[in-house]
């Protein structure tokens, strides 16, 4: 059993109501007409991997079926907080360094 | 004549619909027969499972009773707790406050679950939902959204001794009555689907379960609570 804690449930709920959505925190262009295509590939389709902390987009999927953000280092696996979209992560690599 | 009255001033108006003028599109999914009085036709999820005769012949004693409170209308209400036109438009109308997070309020013969913080499930007799709908849009403003899912969920009660045993075997969730007490609402993963749970009393539970999904469960149950013996009520 390996709970989650949803922020907007204020719950831990089982893994298997949750579903990953890759990298969080990736800001659209603001200026998408003039971006170039360098520009776009970066924003539509390279992510991090990093080895060590990682903030990542979760959905609450059988649940409330909101999104929300989790830092979770991707060698223990051990999920360091979740955090409700908007907000700034508690735990960064430039803190735990 | 089509149900749905995109603009009622157009059309020709019944006499149900001059109660209120719903200023968008807004589906009445009461079958024309039963407003001309006679029986509407119209089958639950689990019509095919004809659960009445099974009553009437299954066995009378059992650890789990079953029963579908079927065709009753289901009103998805969305809308932030921070605009209080909305939050007060429902108040007003239903003469109760929304629940807060994992809450449920009943009264009368109309009941409202948190689904998240956002969204409640509104369900009331299936004849209301109609005229339900439009006073809340009369009265709620802002930004807001109700959506009639009446035709795409239904209702399970299950009760009795070892319901909660029935339960422990479909979902993950704790059910302990420190975790689960009276009231709660749980929107979680059953069996291989999906099921909002609330617990009605110390051991009375309902599911909301999908319309895809029903016959599903209804085959999920009669499995998981052959060993205590199951009593279905029509």
């Amino acid at each position: 059993m390996f709970l989650i804690y949803c922020p907007h449930c204020e719950e831990h709920r089982e893994e298997e109501e949750f579903h990953a959505k890759g990298q969080a925190h990736i800001a659209r262009p603001l200026d998408p007409d003039n971006c170039t295509d360098e520009e776009w590939a970066q924003f539509l389709y390279f992510r991090d991997n990093p080895r060590g902390l990682h903030h990542e987009l979760w959905v609450h999927a059988s649940g409330c079926r909101k999104f929300f953000n989790i830092t979770r280092d991707t060698q223990s696996y051990e999920i360091k907080e979740t955090y409700k979209v908007g907000e700034q992560p508690g735990v960064t690599a430039a803190k735990s360094a | 004549m089509s149900n749905l009255n995109i603009n009622p001033q157009d059309s020709a108006v019944t006499d149900l619909d001059t109660a209120f003028k719903p200023d968008c599109a807004q589906m009445r999914q009461t079958p024309v027969q039963a407003e001309a009085g006679q029986a509407p036709r119209a089958e639950s999820p689990l019509y095919h499972a004809d659960l009445a005769s099974m009553a009437a012949k299954g066995p009378l004693e059992g650890g789990v009773q079953l029963q579908e409170l079927s065709l009753l209308g289901h009103l998805v209400i969305r809308g932030s707790l921070d605009n209080p036109a909305f939050v007060d438009g429902f108040a007003q109308v239903m003469g109760f406050a929304l629940p807060g997070k994992l809450a449920s309020v009943e009264q009368g013969d109309a009941s409202v679950r948190w689904i998240a913080p956002d969204e409640w499930l509104l369900v009331v007799p299936g004849n209301e939902a109609f005229e339900l709908e439009g006073r809340l849009r009369e009265l709620m403003a802002g930004h807001f959204s109700i959506v009639n899912v009446s035709g795409g969920q239904t209702i399970l009660q299950l009760s009795g001794p070892d319901a909660v045993k029935v339960l422990k075997k479909s979902t993950g969730y704790d059910l302990h009555d420190r975790n689960f007490p009276v009231g709660k609402v749980v929107t979680t993963t059953f069996a291989k689907t999906q099921a909002v749970i609330r617990r009605l009393d110390a051991q009375q539970w309902e599911l909301v379960i999908r319309r895809s999904f029903a016959d599903y469960v209804w085959l999920w149950l009669q499995d998981a609570s052959a060993e205590y013996g199951l009593i279905v009520r029509g």
